[in-house]
């Protein structure tokens, strides 16, 4: 038996380790500092340094891949790692005032939040189906756990009994569709998988067929996915504001993260098939966010059920089956983060003492008293409608340019229709604040460091619309190679 | 039928058996002890495949740690509204439907399969000669090494879960 040099392998782990790690610390300290910011604040740093140790891992040209081969790092799971770092650290920014208003403001909370990026980081560099599986793991136990974190209130509680039972069941549906492919191929190991098709020619099998529509359900699931989003809108409304912004990005996107990477790595030579799937779910997605938003007068349901669309939008980069396609999903994922977080943000500005601040109407006439955060909301809006000059257009048009390219223009001129429908209920929300008069006074509750993760997100929001240029080339350069 | 196949089919009609009283069953002490039947079951399985390391762990965690839990989480239940209350919601007749067709569908596929795929490397002579638990051991602490460290993680997080969600004072 060969030894392994692990003392090498450990260093491409370290980003995942510096984030265990930081969790652990800040179980502990919670213990002697009672002040809250003080853990926030040492979790953040943490994430710096953890981003540091990514940075570092950059040198690697080529995927490097530790562990038995269980653990892969290369571009597409490090500029996946950023999107998680970028996500945990404005959550951690909106969350501080948040949470105490909501009395729930556990030390637990930021450990929690690590454990689960640290589970997605895994997910993203998962080459082997066993450290998928438990790195989803990690990341859906701790999201179940924030989920249920208001525990006074029956709709946390319900959210978070939701969000486990059905998870649970994506899990086993993700497990079935592990053993069917272990079965046929005798390995668990995505190039594994791959060479094992080809070489024993059962491509055009049913039960690979059947084990890949395992996984595409579970992946489906964690991405929410229609049919499979039925979970999405009531776990996004009982979910503390602060997770809802987490889980809205960071599940879906470790999600994405490992249905491009099984599909593109493990199937590859099973394009027609798994597209067959891909494309009525892409479909009956866009339809069903678009449509069943128009109709919600909650602002965390009416994100939930637009984050549902932008699933259906991602999808088509995976659907082109190309590289380019899957940087076009991958770019359009980060931009997402921004505008979704940023979107978050103003709502838990609404929230203070005694006052949820979670309706549409909550909104009539807020620019008359808070011009400044109407103009935000108004950035963030027409960004997740895809208005030019925000980034939402330059995620949008990336994706359905790769869809175009790909030959799947039918599915680009559905996806633009939706849009279309989805303008609907993002310019509601402008309408209510600029166009009506004020019912009664809303106040904000801001923080510092509220304003500092509304102005990084309206930074890159409006920064990524007009200078698109370094996002793209930083994707096409971590991808594309 | 040979003498294995008449063993196996024993085991799967039972434990299928076993799986329809564990959630038809309006006690759920009933339940959780036709399942120990049912995980005993499982164990016979595993020793017919040459596993008997699998076998042991399958009766000590499964019987002897979970089944455990079960009852005593059933203890600190309202056993008698559980009891008079139906077992299963007005949708069941559905929900039949679904498994049967699919288990015909997954019987059809599964006919299917024309290619084996290759063995590995742990075959039923090296298990052997090797014994199961330290092969179990080495293969847990260097292939699988990654993973297992993954694993303490979550299991990590479950406790901090339940602290968090039972134990937290709330103000």
């Amino acid at each position: 038996m060969k030894t392994a040099n692990y003392l090498v392998e450990i260093t491409m782990l370290m980003p995942e380790l510096t984030m265990m790690f930081m969790a652990l610390i800040l179980l502990l300290l919670d213990l002697v500092v009672k002040k809250k910011e003080v853990l926030a604040g040492v979790g953040i740093s943490g994430i710096l340094v953890a981003i540091y140790g990514t940075y570092k891992l950059f040198v690697f040209t080529e995927p490097q891949s530790a562990f038995a081969d269980m653990f892969v790092l290369d571009g597409y799971s490090n500029f996946f790692k950023l999107i998680f770092y970028f996500n945990i650290i404005l959550t951690m920014l909106i969350s501080l005032k948040y949470m105490s208003i909501e009395k729930a403001s556990f030390g637990e909370y930021y450990a929690l939040l690590l454990f689960s990026t640290t589970g997605m980081m895994i997910m993203a560099s998962a080459s082997d189906l066993i450290t998928l599986y438990l790195g989803l793991e990690l990341m859906a136990l701790s999201t179940y756990i924030l989920a249920g974190l208001l525990r006074k209130q029956p709709r946390s509680n319900e959210a978070a009994l939701k969000y486990f039972f059905l998870g649970a069941f994506s899990s086993a549906f993700l497990l079935y569709g592990i053993s069917l492919t272990y079965g046929l191929t005798g390995t668990t190991n995505l190039k594994g998988i791959a060479a094992a098709l080809q070489t024993l020619n059962i491509l055009e099998s049913p039960v690979v067929f059947l084990g890949l529509i395992f996984l595409i359900a579970a992946f489906a699931f964690k991405v929410a996915l229609a049919p499979f989003h039925m979970w999405a809108p009531d776990v996004y409304e009982g979910a503390p504001t602060s997770v809802t912004a987490f889980m809205s990005v960071g599940p879906k996107a470790a999600g994405f993260a490992v249905m491009g990477r099984v599909l593109f790595e493990a199937f590859g030579g099973m394009h027609l098939q798994w597209n067959s799937i891909l494309i009525p779910l892409a479909i009956i997605t866009m339809a069903v966010g678009s449509i069943s938003a128009l109709a919600q007068t909650n602002i965390k349901r009416m994100l939930a059920y637009s984050s549902i669309a932008h699933a259906g939008y991602m999808l088509l980069g995976v659907i082109a089956g190309t590289p380019g396609g899957l940087a076009s999903m991958v770019n359009y994922l980060m931009i997402y983060m921004f505008m979704n977080i940023g979107a978050f943000a103003i709502v838990i500005m609404l929230r203070r003492e005694g006052f949820q601040g979670e309706n549409l109407d909550d909104y009539t006439g807020l620019a008359k008293s808070h011009p400044l955060a109407s103009a935000l909301m108004l950035i963030f809006m027409f960004s997740l409608t895809g208005i030019p000059p925000t980034a939402g257009f330059i995620g949008k048009f990336y994706v359905f340019m790769e869809a175009i390219n790909a030959g799947y223009t039918y599915l680009a001129v559905i996806a633009v229709v939706f849009s279309v429908i989805s303008a609907f209920f993002y310019l509601r929300v402008v309408m209510n604040m600029y166009m009506k008069d004020p019912k009664e006074e809303v106040t904000l509750t801001t923080t510092s460091s509220l304003n500092l993760a509304l102005a990084i997100t309206t930074v890159m929001v409006i920064l990524i619309g007009v200078f698109p240029s370094f996002l793209l080339n930083l994707v096409r350069t971590s991808i594309l190679g | 039928m040979s003498m294995p196949q008449v063993f196996f089919a024993y085991f799967a009609v039972t434990m299928v058996t076993l799986s329809v009283l564990v959630v038809t069953r309006r006690n759920p002490v009933h339940s959780v002890l036709w399942m120990l039947i049912l995980f005993v079951h499982i164990a016979g399985l595993y020793l017919f495949l040459n596993a008997e390391f699998l076998a042991a762990v399958q009766i000590i965690i499964y019987a002897g740690a979970i089944l455990v839990l079960f009852l005593f989480v059933i203890m600190l239940l309202n056993l008698r509204k559980e009891e008079t209350e139906k077992r299963f919601q007005k949708q069941w007749p559905f929900s039949v439907v679904a498994g049967i067709v699919f288990a015909i569908f997954l019987v059809l596929i599964v006919k299917n399969i024309a290619v084996l795929a290759p063995l590995g490397p742990y075959t039923a002579e090296t298990m052997k000669s090797e014994g199961h638990m330290m092969t179990v051991g080495t293969v847990l602490y260097t292939e699988f090494l990654l993973p297992f460290e993954i694993a303490s993680l979550v299991l990590l997080v479950a406790i901090i879960g339940a602290v968090v969600l039972a134990k937290k004072r709330i103000e």
